[in-house]
């Protein structure tokens, strides 16, 4: 089963806490993951400044800067798994060295109905 | 006892390890409580037949599981997808000696963390006690189809994150075990101190939740999980005595001793001290020894107070919370006067803490009136009034303002 653990976190506190992760050791962290078999993709963003909105209304394109909403807490990164059960996603999930200053949530992939 | 008769007693005696075990063959809490009805269904006409089985707990299991995968079978003539799911489930093999691992399997998954906490009680008092809906509903003065959302919204989590249906493993144990005893306590608190209502306790909770602490016990002898049934029974010890014929509320001072219940006192104090024994207790084994050194004082005055403080010095420790610190208050002042309780349940209050909570008043009016401050005392009871939601409750601090101005 697919799980998409999503990495939150408060942006401008996530490089600047005592327990902060460094790039190298998450970047270990997602090695480890992958030789385990567990890694299907992970990546970390840049800042939700960044971030750009686009919708289709009526058929039309409009584009917006920013992210969908604003929040406390912004999108900092990604892990997509393959888990056995939603235990197993937690384990891999609570690895996640960015989940001691942020949090993440674990969601179940739906297979689309074709 | 006519066949009907012996349905129903091994229903009452079974259905739950039939359910726990058919829920890990079928994979599904709603596929396996609808072959656990049909199972039975068939008993009754079947052992009409054919005699009781040896064994009616395997009888069933094995009647439920063939039943189920026959409706699917059925049911794959329009959903091909089913037919999977059919020849999947008929190739797990299982034997009835796994029936103690399903129940554990059963209550660890009733009250998995990543479950909404307020849908593990129900879903635990649902499935592992056999209750209804509507008798969970009246016992949380719930409506039945609020519980019967939340035991459907758990249900389908457990589907669609795929929450597995085993027991944890040693590394996950102790996190897991923690979130089992504070859904059983949970249970037992709502009945013994009902939050609302008219009623001092429920005990149909009660007694649920010492039937699962004991259950759990059978099956997972932790000290933690001893230190819990014992604090329950410590407590359900001294339930005739806590209210009055009329309904009222009686304090543990003033409570009669002799109404309290010798035969859960002695099972209580014997578990505290084989869980102090293992010498990895934690706060369930520490509330219970505080309750046992109650229990063994035959007057309240024989209180060995010393003791009291120094359990709950360490229960402070391990877990420090402003209620703990207020019941150390309590005992505080019963060891060093109320002055020295006084001043804990001020310092609590000045931090902001439990300004909420009706008992922190109420002790600090109960500080003040021993103290002969007694306007005090009245303003610390009415806050307290104007805090609680229980009948008995609120007629207690009522009797005690009626004091104060008498």
């Amino acid at each position: 089963m697919k799980y998409l653990c999503l990495v939150y976190s408060d942006e401008r506190l996530l490089h600047s806490q005592p327990d902060s992760p460094k790039d190298t050791e998450c970047h270990t962290y997602a090695e480890a993951v992958q030789a385990s078999g567990r890694m299907l993709a992970a990546q970390a963003l840049e800042p939700v400044r960044s971030a750009t909105t686009v919708r289709v209304r009526n058929g039309k394109l409009s584009i917006t800067d920013g992210p969908f909403a604003e929040t406390k807490e912004q999108l900092a990164g990604f892990y997509l798994i393959d888990a056995k059960d939603l235990n197993e996603a937690l384990q891999v999930a609570g690895g996640i060295p960015a989940a001691r200053v942020g949090s993440v949530e674990v969601r179940p992939v739906r297979e689309l109905n074709l | 006892m006519t066949v009907k008769a012996q349905v129903e007693a091994v229903y009452r005696s079974e259905s739950r390890r039939i359910l726990a075990t058919l829920i890990r063959l079928l994979g599904d809490f709603d596929l396996a409580e609808e072959a656990l009805h049909e199972a039975f269904f068939v008993a009754v006409e079947r052992w009409q037949q054919d005699g009781v089985p040896d064994n009616p707990r395997a009888w069933l299991v094995s009647t439920g599981r063939f039943k189920a995968i026959d409706r699917l079978r059925r049911q794959a003539r329009f959903t091909p997808l089913l037919q999977e799911q059919a020849e999947a489930l008929e190739a797990v093999e299982w034997s009835d000696e796994d029936v103690e691992d399903d129940r554990l399997r059963l209550i660890f998954t009733c009250c998995h963390p990543a479950l909404a906490a307020d849908a593990q009680v129900p879903l635990t008092l649902r499935e592992i006690c056999d209750l209804t809906t509507e008798e969970i509903a009246r016992a949380f003065l719930a409506t039945p189809a609020t519980i019967a959302q939340r035991i459907v919204r758990a249900k389908g989590k457990i589907r669609e994150a795929k929450i597995p249906y085993q027991v944890p493993s040693l590394a996950e144990l102790p996190e897991r075990l923690d979130s089992v005893l504070r859904v059983i306590y949970l249970v037992f608190n709502e009945g013994y101190s009902a939050s609302m209502g008219a009623d001092l306790t429920r005990e149909e909770l009660t007694r649920e939740a010492i039937r699962l602490g004991r259950l759990l016990l059978e099956l997972l002898p932790e000290p933690e999980v001893m230190g819990l049934l014992a604090l329950m029974l410590l407590h359900e010890s001294r339930r005739p005595a806590r209210t009055s014929p009329a309904g009222e509320l009686v304090l543990l001072a003033e409570q009669d001793r002799a109404l309290w219940g010798a035969a859960l006192i002695a099972e209580g104090c014997a578990l505290v001290e084989q869980a102090l024994a293992t010498r990895r207790f934690g706060p369930y084994c520490l509330q219970a020894a505080i309750a046992a050194v109650h229990a063994e004082a035959t007057t309240a005055a024989d209180t060995d107070w010393v003791q009291i403080v120094g359990l709950y010095d360490v229960l402070q420790r391990l877990v420090p919370s402003p209620v703990i610190e207020l019941n150390r208050a309590v005992a505080l002042a019963m060891r060093d006067g109320p002055l020295a309780g006084l001043q804990q349940v001020e310092g609590i209050l000045a931090r902001g803490e439990l300004l909420d909570y009706h008992l922190a008043h109420s002790a600090r009016g109960e500080f003040c009136r021993q103290l002969g401050r007694m306007k005090e005392a009245r303003q610390a009871y009415e806050k307290a009034l104007g805090l609680t939601q229980q009948a008995p409750e609120k007629r207690f601090i009522e009797r005690r303002l009626a004091e104060l101005s008498g």
